[in-house]
């Protein structure tokens, strides 16, 4: 089979699949969040929390319970890293750097997963089990928990209630995440993923050289890493690791895996809001994105126009042999337009354009499909904005799922949407002005600026991939990109959550004929354009300085 | 005042509680869980896909190794060699080079590995395929292209005095297709290609 055949072959496969269970999970996630009955398990985890999983909150309550959970998270895991030392299943490693401890601890918990360390000679098998993962589940959580109370604020009408924090986060966990997670990390096993408590043990190979082989929960952590979309990789070298992701099946489970959660909660939108149609117009949004991305970047890798790529014959610096161009392009738009940040192959040295379309899909505040929950919430806020646009257009007060999008909505939306620039681009100016940008860069030059504003783009749309030869772990960008990380993810938080409190509590408005349709195609060609200019006019100029300067002195 | 203070700890303890709990059942249970069934049904895999000859482990299928003349770091030519790994494959320094695709740096590099592994194996080269001259992105890439196994063929032959048909049919039965026939890439493992040239050399 021809290279670009069997490519072609392994994108149908992947859509086939999320295709497939596009509706059967999304119906499953609405029933999970609708549901009034209890587990049993879930019964008695509310004891041991003492939450009372049926009473009702309103926004400023469920904000409270999302902020207050994620700030014990940050101060837990931060702690977990410092006294690793004295903590069982240790491996012998150090405590971590208070500036690093710090990043990571709010890089885990906003679901972004940047890494400033190198996991296989930093972070204890418990820090590892018992803290990072458990936050790859839980604020994978949080984030789907957000995304309902947006969905309940559309769906719900004269009440001010959202449902409750808690009960969403444990069913979040116990009824999606964990059955989903135990399944994919026992296939990653079959493939060849490893999944022990070994320490570090040592070979002779047939040439008399040691090799130091590594051990770990590996497969476990795999599985929810990229099913919550988180991105913290086990090893430094992430999924391309092959104890990560051992074969060309399990590269294509895992982009499944990052996929299939963000592209499902369209259905389970529709569904909650009794018109799957509407459901359907945002997921062909979605859809549509992202399949350009992946053939972008993937005809961009095989015809491989950087002059080190031309000399070598191939882009295959930076990618594994088993996966080739074509399953590391679609990896890397995979994880830039969800917000995972695992990845297959090191972006650093993909080709110049290529880097431009990833940050880019990062740029739209990854809504194609984006990240579990955030990127629901996030493609319905693009979707507020371009009901209001095309209201402005015919003069009428614009309306969405009978709700009315007057100026409160309107502000909501518009903050929401400033959040991430603002992080992005003071905190690429400032580390460039203040020097610190520089002294960290692998290369020089356009591309140089491109590893800084890949760096801050990242941590403030909670993304986590890097060109990684930028040097981060340094105090400066410890610091500045845990503050992006924290604010990118919670500042939008509180906006979502305010303006769906402001929805549940309206009485719907009756759709009439010249009630805009947001179910048709035509929406969907309005959302996406809408997309594509906020994130253009806003970005542009940073992208003009950076992968496209690059790109054109090719 | 003193409410919001008592409100607030409430919150935060509840807080506390539900990710102690949490953390029970995802940082704890579910990790033992999976690694129950995998070390029950998948023993070989779940411990690193351990390699054995003469009766002692001397790699892991699934990460590269270097092959040079033993206490040097020169390729030895008896053996296939594997793609350039910029920590000499070692797995405790994993990662890749993060040059860009029109680097200089990388370019170099490019130019000197396409001159010298065209000249260890006295092929053109132009013969010489990407993988032989690009950093993978693990540095413990297990394997080569079935390219580069080919224009290694002669070279190996030689060395071990074998004949190039034994040692090309070698590479051919190591020769690992796409998976299910379209996903990834073909490959070549390296470390089992030499074992396997190991056993016909012995015989």
């Amino acid at each position: 089979m021809s290279d670009v055949l069997a490519d072609v072959a392994q994108v149908s496969a992947l859509i086939v699949a999320l295709a497939l269970v596009h509706r059967p999970l999304g119906d499953y996630m609405a029933r999970v969040y609708s549901s009034k009955r209890h587990l049993r398990v879930e019964r008695w985890m509310y004891r041991a929390v003492g939450a009372d999983p049926d009473a009702e909150m309103r926004w400023p309550a469920y904000l409270r319970g999302v902020l207050a959970f994620s700030l014990v998270s940050v101060g837990l895991l931060y702690l977990l890293q410092r006294v690793q030392d004295k903590l069982p299943l240790s491996l012998g490693f150090k405590p971590i750097d208070p500036d690093q401890a710090f990043n990571t601890a709010a890089s885990f918990v906003s679901n972004t997963n940047w890494q400033s360390y190198s996991g296989e000679t930093a972070m204890s098998h418990l820090t590892q089990t018992a803290g990072l993962a458990v936050q790859n589940f839980v604020s994978a959580a949080v984030g789907m928990a957000v995304a309902i109370a947006l969905v309940r604020g559309f769906a719900r009408s004269r009440t001010g209630e959202l449902g409750n924090f808690w009960a969403d986060l444990v069913r979040g966990v116990v009824r999606i995440l964990l059955p989903v997670c135990v399944v994919a990390a026992v296939v990653l096993v079959a493939l060849g993923a490893i999944q022990n408590f070994a320490g570090i043990h040592t070979v002779t190979t047939l040439t008399g050289d040691d090799q130091h082989l590594t051990g770990g929960a590996v497969a476990s952590q795999e599985a929810i890493k990229d099913l919550g979309t988180n991105g913290g990789g086990f090893y430094n070298a992430n999924s391309s690791h092959p104890f990560e992701n051992p074969d060309g099946a399990s590269n294509l489970l895992e982009i499944f895996l990052l996929l299939v959660i963000p592209f499902s909660l369209p259905r389970t939108f529709g569904t909650l809001v009794g018109s799957v149609r509407q459901g359907y117009a945002i997921v062909a949004a979605m859809a549509g994105i992202w399949l350009a991305g992946v053939v972008a970047v993937t005809w961009l890798e095989f015809a491989h126009p950087g002059s080190a790529s031309q000399l070598a014959g191939g882009a295959m610096e930076g990618k594994e042999q088993r996966f080739g161009e074509g399953g590391s392009s679609l990896f890397a738009v995979s994880t830039t337009m969800t917000s995972t940040g695992s990845v297959d192959s090191f972006h650093d040295s993909f080709q110049g354009l290529s880097g431009g379309v990833l940050l880019f899909g990062m740029m739209i505040g990854e809504i194609a499909p984006g990240g579990v929950g955030s990127g629901l919430y996030g493609v319905l806020l693009m979707a507020v904005v371009a009901v209001f646009l095309a209201g402005l257009m015919v003069g009428r007060t614009p309306e969405y799922l009978g709700k009315k999008l007057g100026s409160r909505q309107i502000k909501l939306a518009a903050c929401y949407i400033l959040i991430t620039p603002a992080l992005v681009l003071t905190g690429t100016a400032a580390a460039m002005a203040t020097g610190n940008g520089q002294s960290s860069m692998t290369n020089t030059g356009a591309h140089g600026f491109s590893e800084v504003l890949y760096a801050y783009t990242s941590a403030s749309n909670n993304n986590g991939s890097a060109f990684a030869g930028f040097g981060a772990d340094t105090v400066y960008h410890n610091t500045a990109l845990g503050l992006c990380m924290l604010l990118g993810r919670f500042l939008p938080m509180v906006f979502v959550l305010a303006l769906a409190g402001s929805l549940a509590a309206q009485t719907p408005v009756p759709a009439t004929a010249g009630t805009l349709r947001t179910d048709k195609p035509l929406f969907t060609g309005v959302l996406v354009a809408t997309i594509a200019i906020v994130a253009g006019l806003t970005f542009f100029p940073a992208l003009a300085l950076g992968p496209l300067a690059e790109g054109l002195a090719v | 005042m003193n409410t919001s203070v008592r409100n607030t700890t409430r919150l935060l303890w509840g807080a506390l509680r539900a990710l102690l709990v949490l953390t029970v059942v995802t940082g704890i249970l579910y990790p033992l869980a999976v690694t129950g069934i995998a070390q029950a049904a998948f023993h070989h895999k779940a411990n690193g896909s351990a390699v054995k000859a003469d009766g002692r482990d001397v790699g892991s299928k699934l990460i590269g190794q270097s092959w040079d003349v033993p206490g040097t770091e020169r390729p030895d030519p008896k053996w296939f060699q594997p793609r350039p790994s910029h920590s000499s494959y070692d797995p405790l320094s994993t990662g890749s080079s993060q040059l860009g695709a029109s680097d200089r740096k990388l370019e170099k590099a490019v130019r000197e590995a396409k001159e010298q592994v065209a000249a260890f194996n006295d092929v053109p080269v132009s013969k010489v395929p990407a993988d032989a001259v690009t950093g993978s992105a693990s540095a413990v890439d297990p394997d080569i292209s079935p390219a580069y196994a080919r224009i290694q063929t002669a070279r190996v032959a030689r060395e071990n005095h074998l004949s190039r048909a034994q040692v090309r049919k070698l590479v051919d039965q190591h020769t690992e297709g796409r998976d299910l026939g379209f996903l990834g890439e073909s490959r070549v493992n390296v470390l089992e290609l030499n074992l396997a040239l190991r056993t016909v050399v012995k015989h």
